[in-house]
């Protein structure tokens, strides 16, 4: 790892004016991502700015939407009495993802920003890769590609964003708010994401100099209901091959409203709009759900290690519209 | 061991090292420290608690699982700096001034290991487990402890071991 200078910050609009005043300075939260790339040598900021102690670590619920501070941890979140009633499939996602060690120290914030898992990502003695050294080439294009990204990727990059959470935050229409030098924003997750196939190496609207200080999830109905499958090498504590976030509201066997995230499948936490709209005013049936997984994917690049995700996130995303709906027939 | 940092180190700007003072076990422990240092290297290295294992270095095994203010993290991925201010506790201070800890009786009477060297992290995360409220059934044992690896497979004698402890299992325990 190389040297750096250690600050911690208190002041969350005192860290906005430190990074705009030093482009190579990086923020430090749970450092399950930052740390672990700094020790690889992925990443290597002359400065770091420890910012755990910012007043961000709030979780409130202010009418129907639930103000989430971004120093908030997965854990924490997942003990929060709103999510546990209105919000299963953000609880689900969270608690399948990492262990309860990683979930203590990663926070919300972080999680969004995570990197991405591509091992030839991780390994600067791997001399092509497009995000890490734009112009180089991917690796695992030729290379040994598993989990890897098939929607939003292109022969440049086919890295994975490998959040849960996000994904689950994605289908109900969450909202990032981010402070700047010049005041604050609000961006809707589902804009916040660039995917590789536009810019392997850019892969979020976040500035340098920004900070994200909130994330507000919109409670869906009462009467929805939501839940998140995850399919994985091993039973816990490992990455989604692929996984699906769904919230429905069905009256009488007609399904109202749809919302559907995937996972395990894009170069962002990828939003499945095509599903919803075959969900949205159909009959509550295995068929109906069948169509909407059908709709999906239909823009998938593979590479032969990574064509197996197709039928599995079809099959995923039929799984959990079943499981959420309580209709198997 | 005690390493003490003398007056003259005060944080400087554009500095790599810094004066980092620790709550171990209860005992306070003041340092100086490389930025880099973690936790874990901070604990093994200069304050002799070799208990905490060092496996991946990288977060994926647990062995070097520790509490931070009653919460259990990753030694290798926190920065001893970060933890500074936290009730850091480790291997070395989950006994009671009765002997062992509940669960590290459990362990030795369920032979709960075989080489040992996940073991000191598969307590500290069992304890934590308990007074998460997550011990009450092996399947739910078995989910929150996935983070804690164990090389030479000895789980099924990890989670019996859990169990009795978190049953109390004739056990008085004192957390
Ligand atoms: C072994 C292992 C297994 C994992 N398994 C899973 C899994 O199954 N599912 C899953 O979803 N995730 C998983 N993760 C990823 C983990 O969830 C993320 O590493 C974590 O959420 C990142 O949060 P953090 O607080 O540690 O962020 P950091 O590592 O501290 O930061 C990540 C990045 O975000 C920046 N940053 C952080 N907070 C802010 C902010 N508020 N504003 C601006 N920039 C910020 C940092 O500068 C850094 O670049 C796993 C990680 C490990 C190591
Ligand atoms: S040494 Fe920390 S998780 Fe392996
Ligand atoms: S007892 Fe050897 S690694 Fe677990």
């Amino acid at each position: 790892m190389r040297t750096f200078e250690y600050v911690r910050a208190t002041d969350t609009q005192e860290v906005v004016r430190m990074l705009a005043e030093d482009p190579s300075a990086s923020c430090l939260a749970g450092g399950t991502t930052q740390l672990d790339l700094m020790k690889d040598g992925v990443l290597e900021p002359p400065t770091l700015i420890d910012i755990t102690r910012l007043p961000l670590h709030g979780i409130e619920r202010r009418g129907e939407s639930l103000h989430v501070g971004a120093l908030a941890t997965m854990e924490e979140l997942a003990a929060d009495s709103t999510v546990a009633e209105r919000l299963p499939v953000v609880r689900e996602a969270l608690l399948l993802g990492a262990s309860v060690q990683l979930r203590n120290m990663a926070t919300i914030g972080g999680n969004l920003l995570q990197r991405t898992r591509c091992r030839y990502f991780r390994d600067p003695a791997v001399l092509e890769c497009n995000k890490r050294a734009p112009g180089t080439g991917c690796a695992a294009v030729q290379g040994a590609a598993r989990m890897h990204a098939v929607l939003g990727v292109n022969e440049n990059c086919i890295a994975l964003h490998a959040s849960d959470l996000a994904v689950a935050l994605v289908a109900l229409d969450a909202v990032v708010h981010i402070q700047g030098l010049s005041g604050r924003r609000t961006v809707p997750l589902t804009e916040f994401y660039v995917t590789a196939d536009e810019s392997p190496e850019r892969e979020n609207v976040l500035e340098h100099a920004e900070l994200i200080t909130e994330v507000e999830i919109p409670l869906p109905p009462p009467s929805a209901r939501s839940g998140y499958l995850k399919v994985r090498d091993r039973v816990s504590y490992e990455f989604a091959l692929t996984s699906a976030a769904v919230v429905l509201v069905v009256e009488d066997g007609t399904i109202r409203q749809a919302r559907v995230g995937l996972g395990g499948v894009g170069s962002k936490p990828w939003r499945a709009y095509e599903a919803e709209h075959v969900l949205t005013g159909a009959p509550a049936t295995s068929a109906t759900f069948q169509d909407a997984s059908e709709a999906t994917m239909r823009d998938a690049w593979t590479v032969p290690g990574t064509a197996f995700k197709v039928p599995l996130a079809r099959r995923t995303l039929v799984r959990e519209l079943q499981t959420v709906s309580g209709v198997t027939a | 061991m005690r390493d003490v940092a003398s007056e003259r180190d005060v944080d400087r700007p554009g500095t790599t090292e810094r004066v980092v003072t620790l709550d171990v076990n209860g005992r306070s422990y003041t340092l100086r420290l490389d930025t880099r240092v973690t936790l874990l290297d901070a604990l093994r290295d200069r304050l002799g608690l070799t208990g905490t294992k060092k496996g991946c270095d990288q977060g994926a095994c647990g062995a070097c699982t520790v509490h931070l203010d009653g919460r259990r993290v990753l030694a290798c991925l926190t920065l001893a700096a970060q933890a500074e201010g936290r009730a850091i506790t480790t291997i070395e201070g989950v006994a009671g001034t009765e002997g062992p800890h509940p669960v590290q009786r459990a362990f030795m009477d369920h032979d709960g290991f075989q080489c040992g060297f996940c073991t000191p992290g598969q307590i500290m995360s069992a304890v934590a487990l308990m007074a998460e409220g997550r011990a009450g059934s092996d399947e739910e044992i078995r989910e929150f402890m996935s983070g804690n690896l164990c090389r030479c497979g000895a789980y099924p004698n990890i989670v019996a071991a859990v169990r009795e402890a978190a049953s109390g299992g004739g056990y008085d325990a004192h957390l």
